[in-house]
């Protein structure tokens, strides 16, 4: 209806797209790293466009109460990110690690990436979804293996491998989908329309339905870094430069999310299919303790954060398979929460490895000490994201133990005893990094603390007060959840 | 439904359930490539047939894309890699040919299984596709796990992803921008593949997987 709002959904698909053209051809980084920052802004700006005027939905394009925010999150995120890489990027520059012809491909890659996320939330066609987080995977890959080291390229090889099996599984069950469509909706594109889809689910062969749920949970699921398929995870945060590894955790695992979700909904909206909840739990639960048990023994700063993402996505997941409306609100928050501070800590984790030379945790000793600003933006970063007050962190992980504790006190005592162990290790290997004697190399390091501030000054907001509109979508979306 | 129309979409989905048994156990590079490119022809043929039952023009456009692309580019460039690489030897087979085969047997039988009951009330031809599509793609997976090699890996998902194009084509009307975004997306694929290839090369002169995992534990002490 309005043209204010097609505009500017087609500027969250058509910036990106266009920048990414543009920055292959610059061979000037400064210039590229620039473009890159306006480009993130000016989509940053057309997604805060769409909450005062909202198009109408299309069978290709939607926008509704469940992705709004997740798209105005998506581009803060990415924006903010495009202004600690330009700083991170001129340090690799420097110490030759990538060269200006690798810069070029790495900022469109970024605007591509930007791109695929966009597309992958605003698609009302679930074959236009699909395609949109197959193009994430392989924009990812082709990041993760810029530095074209042996350890790089062995994770984007394995990040590779798992992501396209991950992305075959989901087009599997895609498929199966439009075949529980195709006997009442008839043939075509609105049986593929997510909308329609879902006004229609009712009538669906609940069998069909159920087998596809299986394939996509296992496939989306394997993209969101749920055990069992969360190899490939830890690798790839690990050896990519490390804003693709604040993106990656920060917004791609949420598409990946997303998508669950969206299919939970219409399984949820089938009386005759299986309920959707109990296997969400499962899969969450054993994400969140098999990840607490591994941070432990992590000797490798970005993988020690890779694992908490692992946890982290546990903990959302299973959030949503509890259901209800506190604990899908509980989810809903914690998903921006866990956006906003994993990102920050990847951004002084940045930092730091460039400073140190290293990302091995037994050579980075006494941050507080060498590197204040970084190293107390260490520490307030794990504190938040280990879940204490008053951070935003805490209120969703407690929102989350209390609904359960109400409900199933059973796996609550699990879900605790996951968080524990968790909060233990992380503030353990915290204090070895922050604290004592300082070791090793002390590279002096410009870095742009902007980026870092800001997340955790939103998350140290969110902790305090949450603004009333928020809370308001969060209440209404959790209800839509089911 | 039932008649000649029928047989020969079943004969040729059939078909390409028996050249992914072919492929589990090929033990030279070029003779893989060889069945993989027998693997894509039969899709081709498979979705071209499907394309004429279901009078569905733009099936045929994606019936070429397979022969044209995966039949014919896809075998003659990764051909050309491996020539390039020197690698154009033999495959290591870890464990039994024997063992494989009954896994796969295995694998079909869970497809059918699973997908028959599944689909009782949809249409015959779709159901029957579909079981063919699974156990084509489980083939897929199982020549992945089963093979430690680059090349194996690489022509494993591709036969899955000629399986996923199967049940693609048997569900009937699915929208075309979904069977082009596929086809494109494999094209994508195959360039990070070839761009995969070379760097391994670069670094580790060799393509065996086995000799990447090596490094992944330790840089954590």
């Amino acid at each position: 209806m309005s043209t204010l709002g097609s505009v500017a959904v087609v500027a969250l698909l058509v910036v990106p797209a266009s920048a990414a053209l543009v920055l292959i051809g610059l061979s000037s980084y400064r210039l590229g790293a620039r473009l890159n920052v306006g480009a993130a802004l000016i989509t940053l700006l057309a997604a805060v466009t769409l909450f005062g005027v909202r198009p109408e939905a299309n069978l290709y394009l939607r926008v509704d109460d469940f992705n709004i925010y997740l798209i105005a999150l998506n581009n803060l995120v990415s924006f903010t990110t495009s202004v600690f890489s330009a700083g991170y990027i001129a340090h690799e520059l420097e110490t030759g690690r990538l060269t200006p012809n690798y810069l070029r491909f790495y900022h469109a890659m970024y605007q591509a990436l930007l791109f695929a996320m966009n597309l992958a939330f605003l698609a009302n066609n679930i074959g236009l979804m699909w395609v949109a987080i197959e193009l994430a995977t392989l924009v990812t890959v082709l990041m993760v293996g810029i530095y074209r080291t042996q350890a790089a390229l062995e994770a984007a090889w394995k990040y590779f491998i798992l992501g396209s099996l991950g992305i075959a599984l989901a087009l599997f069950g895609t498929i199966l989908v439009y075949l529980a469509a195709q006997p009442v909706m008839g043939e075509g594109l609105p049986a593929m329309a997510w909308d329609q889809l879902l006004e229609n689910a009712a009538r669906f062969d609940p069998a069909l339905l159920n087998l596809a749920f299986i394939f996509l949970l296992l496939g989306y699921g394997t993209k969101a870094g749920l055990v069992p398929l969360h190899a490939w995870l830890p690798d790839a945060h690990a050896e990519g430069p490390t804003p693709i590894s604040a993106v990656l955790s920060g917004l791609l695992l949420n598409v990946a999310l997303y998508a669950v979700l969206r299919f939970k909904i219409l399984m949820s909206a089938n009386p005759a299919a299986l309920t959707p909840g109990p296997l969400l739990v499962g899969v969450g639960l054993a994400s969140l303790l098999f990840a607490a048990l591994m941070i432990y023994r992590r000797g490798d700063i970005k993988r020690l954060f890779a694992y908490s993402s692992i946890e982290h996505m546990g903990i959302m997941t299973f959030a949503f398979g509890m259901g209800g409306p506190l604990a899908n609100f509980a989810g809903l928050l914690h998903m921006t929460m866990h956006s906003l501070t994993k990102s920050a800590i990847f951004f002084t984790v940045g930092h730091i490895s460039q400073a140190k030379g290293t990302q091995r945790i037994s050579t980075i000793r006494g941050l507080t000490t060498t590197h204040p600003a970084l190293g107390w933006g260490l520490v307030a970063g794990v504190v938040a994201i280990a879940g204490m007050p008053p951070f935003g962190v805490f209120m969703s992980e407690f929102l989350i133990v209390s609904s359960t504790f109400a409900r199933q006190p059973l796996l609550a005592l699990l879900l605790v005893l996951g968080l524990l162990l968790a909060f233990g290790t992380l503030l353990w290997r915290l204090h070895g990094m922050a604290f004592g004697e300082s070791r090793g190399a002390n590279t002096p390091v410009h870095s742009s603390l902007l980026p870092m501030l800001t997340h955790l000054g939103l998350v140290l907001m969110a902790g305090i007060w949450l603004p009333g509109p928020l809370v308001v979508w969060f209440q209404h979306v959790a209800v839509l959840l089911g | 439904m039932h008649g000649l129309a029928f047989d020969i979409a079943h004969l040729l989905a059939g078909g390409m359930v028996i050249v992914s048994f072919l492929l589990l156990y090929q033990d030279r590079v070029s003779a893989l490539l060889n069945i993989f490119a027998l693997h894509s022809l039969v899709l081709a043929l498979a979705v071209g047939w499907q394309a004429h039952i279901q009078d569905a023009p733009h099936l045929y456009v994606t019936a070429v894309i397979a022969l044209v692309f995966k039949a014919i580019i896809i075998p003659t460039a990764l051909y050309r890699i491996v020539r390039r690489l020197g690698i154009h030897r033999t495959l290591e087979v870890v464990g039994g040919v024997g063992r494989d085969m009954l896994a796969g047997t295995g694998l079909v039988a869970l497809a059918i299984l699973v997908m028959l009951p599944v689909t009782a009330t949809a249409d015959p031809l779709a159901r029957e596709d579909l079981a063919f599509a699974l156990a084509v793609v489980l083939l897929g997976l199982l020549l992945m796990v089963v093979r430690h090699n680059a090349i194996s890996l690489v022509i494993g998902f591709m036969s899955l992803e000629n399986g996923l194009v199967l049940a693609a084509a048997g569900a009937r009307g699915m929208p075309l921008a979904v069977e082009i975004s596929i086809a494109f997306s494999v094209l994508i694929a195959l360039i990070v593949i070839g761009v995969f290839l070379f760097r391994i090369r670069e670094r580790f002169d060799s393509v065996d997987m086995q000799a990447m995992d090596a490094f992944r534990e330790e840089r954590r002490r």
